[in-house]
């Protein structure tokens, strides 16, 4: 009993500080129960208890909230929490088999927790090291380059019970692999030249026009510093890198041409949530290239006249906050944030750092800024669009991390320089992220118009027998269309490229992608819920050997059926690995067609699982002989 | 109002601001709908209000009417989908009609009825979800429950208690009650409540209140629901 309260009251004390740091917003909700669970392992009813008085929200929004992201837990999940990447190129490497050595070596189930409450072992969606997995991450920290050996230590060290804080250094060695570099990778970019050169372009106006809006907003477009910045933004022709390829000028434009209310301010987001399963270009970028990153925002803000800035960084990135905390506390002394911006009475703008908690929807717009308020990831109904009604119902843009390095060095360099590079349709260069059957895994800077056999060939890749770009809402590639080009005329991507060799199995890729979407669907809407789910188990049935043509049809009419009625992108991409590899290697699925006839999914021989384990018997009487796919 | 779109050929009037459904619904058109509600803020969720807007699928409830759209709605393509939605809200819960209290008063089943579903079609999920019979009143059947969010709407824009909401995340969303027991008994529900009253299903129901009128004889047993709808009762 005594142990109870002081520990409620403990926890007490944990939740006070953290929700006096976010000053008793409820809008920093998500980084609230974060750090309350890095504190307490979990988020016990009694932080929620505490949470609910200090916030003074009510519990439904508190457990609505931590419900919905895989990364808060509450239930108690050990105090070493083991989350191994589960993306289709740690499955070929082999992360199930190290998932079980592990599971065995700490005599746990795998999904559950220790009966001494010590660890659990459990799967997460990929977690951006595809170019040196298997990898896993322990209590939110990366490891990657997983052995055998590797596994065997972290489970002594687990057992042994040693804080993280004393593991081995070289297991949290997360490595960049920059294999090419074209204008974004080689430059070396001074910290503030990119706001300078901005600034010359228009001497008389300055930062300074960007922060009184009360006055410009009534000049003709073409005069002003701001519109200046937006005319090379425009000039060079920039899309978004984070897939969809908007044209980046035209957001900014509607982002700053959008009325404000009294006291509301304009927004600047970068989308560092890379869940993209085979993307891991922004982690690299953020690591080695995060001054590009902040000036990049800071130049957007000068544009569009904004004052705050967030960063959305994805809860498998937390290793990089500190770092990245730390670059921006610089950046604040050299008067590159903060306060009156490189001396310029009004030109104040600064950027926080908000961390996901394992949610790919997230990376969708709206999504993203629900989260950034403290709220469950469910996109919003649109219009309106952020540009006009986005962070707290304020004008917001939000930009891939690759974005707004490109913009920093279209204000260091000028539009047109940067319009000369890539093709009349894609402007600029393009990071990939390579990984898979390949010899040279890692980031390649490419102009567009960069074909895919020659990225092929630059990273070592042979018997190549598919290619997946831009994830698993990308498209699938065979060999007979290795000479289609990366750009927006032709093969869009939000820069993953993941490579298969003839000796895997397409439609086990495609299944792996179908589990994916399944665990990543917020919910929200009924097709991309239930949808997906049942997409999952058509996948499944076909895997287990009781699959017909008839399940085929199936498949092909829920696609339809998600593409036109889903609420957002999600559910709209969750089967184009299903239909590219169905159209494109359909001997993988004519395989899997064991059955003429339709044959049930249920086999009541694997339903008897379950009580031949409690039973411990798996003698010939313990099992059926069933007329479908069970008895193969 | 002399602003009009078309909807299934026939030109209808709307005023500024209004949604597709509520120009539909007041022109005597009815568009299938479960989480829309014309008292509350819509939603946008189950997707079974989805018309075509100059060829392109979008949710009725949610986009606004402008002059000169083109809409879809009564077409055999779309009531297809609707139906395939409707299948999948029943065989992601435990729906067994015969045996719920609400059948016949029950939006699901009747537009379920409306658009012809014959069978769920799809493997039925079965999940596992347990009934919260603490309150003295009110009985939740979570069985049942579609994630409409009508009551987190209700109680919370209406009723100042925000004693419903949604956790979890996918498959996995599912009501919760504001209560650290998880119980409806130590929440501040009460019968008046608007959220008692706006569950489109059976998950809500009074207690002690069976078959005060006989099945066959029930709102949606007597006329269909497009009817209901459209005469605006």
């Amino acid at each position: 009993m005594a142990l109870t309260e002081m520990h409620a009251e403990a926890v007490a004390g944990v939740v006070d500080r953290v929700v006096a740091r976010y000053r008793r917003d409820p809008s920093c909700m998500v980084q609230i129960l974060r750090e309350v669970q890095e504190a307490c392992d979990w988020i016990s009813p009694e932080a929620i208890d505490r949470l609910q008085l200090t916030l003074g929200v009510p519990r439904t929004k508190i457990e609505g909230v931590a419900g919905f992201y895989s990364f808060f837990y509450t239930q108690p999940r050990g105090k070493y929490r083991v989350l191994f990447s589960d993306n289709i190129t740690d499955c070929m490497l082999g992360n199930r088999d190290l998932r079980d050595q592990l599971c065995n070596s700490l005599w746990i189930e795998p999904g559950k927790v220790s009966e001494d409450g010590l660890v659990s072992v459990a799967m997460t969606s990929c977690t951006g090291l595809c170019d040196q997995g298997p990898a896993l991450l322990v209590n939110n920290y990366a490891i990657g380059g997983l052995t055998t050996e590797r596994i065997d230590r972290v489970a002594e060290l687990i057992r042994e019970r040693v804080p993280m804080s004393a593991w081995p250094p070289e297991f949290f060695r997360i490595e960049d692999n920059i294999r090419r570099s074209d204008v974004l990778l080689s430059s070396d970019l001074e910290p503030g030249s990119a706001l300078l050169a901005a600034r010359a372009r228009a001497p008389d106006e300055g930062l300074l026009a960007s922060n009184m809006r009360s006055w410009r907003e009534g000049l003709p477009s073409g005069i002003g510093g701001p519109v200046a910045v937006l005319d090379e933004i425009k000039r060079a022709n920039l899309r978004g890198r984070g897939g969809a390829g908007f044209t980046t000028g035209l957001k900014w434009e509607a982002c700053r041409n959008a009325q404000l209310k009294a006291g509301a301010q304009r927004i600047v987001v970068c989308n560092a949530d890379e869940g993209e399963p085979g993307t891991f270009k922004d982690r690299v970028l953020l690591s080695k290239f995060p001054d590009l990153v902040f000036e990049g925002m800071t130049v957007a803000a000068y544009a569009v006249g904004a004052t705050r800035g967030f960063i959305y960084l994805r809860g498998e990135y937390r290793y990089l906050l500190d770092h990245l905390n730390a670059v921006l506390s610089n950046r604040r002394r050299e008067k590159l944030l903060g306060e009156n911006i490189l001396g310029i009475p009004g030109a104040d703008f600064d950027i926080e750092i908000h961390l996901g908690a394992g949610a790919y929807v997230c990376g969708e717009e709206s999504a993203l800024i629900e989260s950034l308020e403290g709220k469950r990831g469910t996109p919003r109904n649109r219009p309106p669009f952020p540009v006009t009604n986005g962070y707290l119902d304020q004008p917001t843009i939000v930009n891939n991390v690759e974005t707004f390095a490109a913009a920093a060095l279209i204000a260091l360099k000028g539009g047109d320089w940067y319009a000369g590079i890539g093709t009349r349709h894609s402007a600029g260069t393009k990071l990939l992220s390579v990984s898979g059957d390949c010899l040279r895994p890692g980031i390649y800077e490419y102009p567009f118009g960069i074909s895919i056999r020659q990225v092929l060939e630059d990273c070592g890749a042979e018997d190549v027998q598919a290619v997946q770009v831009s994830g698993p809402s990308g498209i699938c590639i065979g060999p007979d269309e290795f000479d289609r080009i990366i750009g927006f005329e032709d093969i869009p991507t939000a820069g993953a490229f993941t490579i298969f060799n003839n000796s895997r199995d397409m439609f086990e890729v495609a299944r792996n992608y179908v589990h994916f979407f399944q665990h990543e669907s917020c919910g929200f809407c009924t097709p991309c819920r239930v949808g997906t789910s049942l997409l999952k188990n058509l996948m499944d049935k076909l895997h287990k050997g009781a699959g017909s043509p008839y399940d085929l049809a199936e498949i092909e009419k829920l696609n339809q059926l998600l593409q036109s009625m889903s609420h957002c992108g999600l559910g709209h991409t969750a089967c184009n690995p299903v239909l590219d590899t169905i159209a494109k290697f359909r001997p993988a699925y004519e395989k899997r067609m064991m059955q003429k006839d339709f044959t049930p999914a249920f086999d009541l021989d694997r339903a008897l699982a379950a009580a031949r384990q409690m039973t411990g018997r798996d003698d010939a009487a313990a099992h059926l002989t069933t007329h479908n796919g069970g008895a193969a | 109002m002399s602003q009009t779109l078309t909807l299934d050929g026939k030109s209808i009037p709307f005023n500024d601001g209004e949604t597709i459904i509520q120009a539909a619904t007041r022109a005597g058109v009815f568009i299938p709908h479960l989480c829309y509600h014309p008292e509350f803020k819509p939603h946008g969720s189950c997707k079974l209000c989805t018309v075509k807007v100059n060829g392109r699928q979008t949710a009725s409830c949610t986009m606004r009417a402008a002059v000169g759209m083109v809409v879809e709605s009564d077409t055999e393509e779309i009531n297809a989908e609707r139906r395939a939605l409707t299948q999948m809200l029943f065989v992601e819960g435990n729906h067994f009609c015969p045996s719920c209290e609400k059948s016949g008063q029950c939006q699901l089943q009747a537009t379920a009825y409306h658009l012809g579903m014959m069978s769920p079609h799809y493997d039925h999920f079965f999940p596992n979800r347990a009934v919260d019979a603490s309150h003295p009143d009110f009985l939740l059947d979570f069985n049942r429950c579609i994630l409409c969010s009508l009551c987190v709407r209700a109680s919370r824009d209406v009723d100042g208690k925000n004693v419903f909401a949604l956790s979890g995340r996918g498959i996995d969303t599912h009501l919760i009650v504001n209560a650290r027991s998880g119980k409806l008994a130590d929440t501040n529900f009460a019968e008046a409540d608007k959220a008692a009253q706006v569950c489109p299903v059976g998950v809500i129901l009074p207690k002690r209140r069976g078959f005060a009128v006989p099945i066959g004889e029930r709102k949606y047993d007597k006329q269909p629901i497009d009817e209901i709808v459209a005469e605006g009762k």
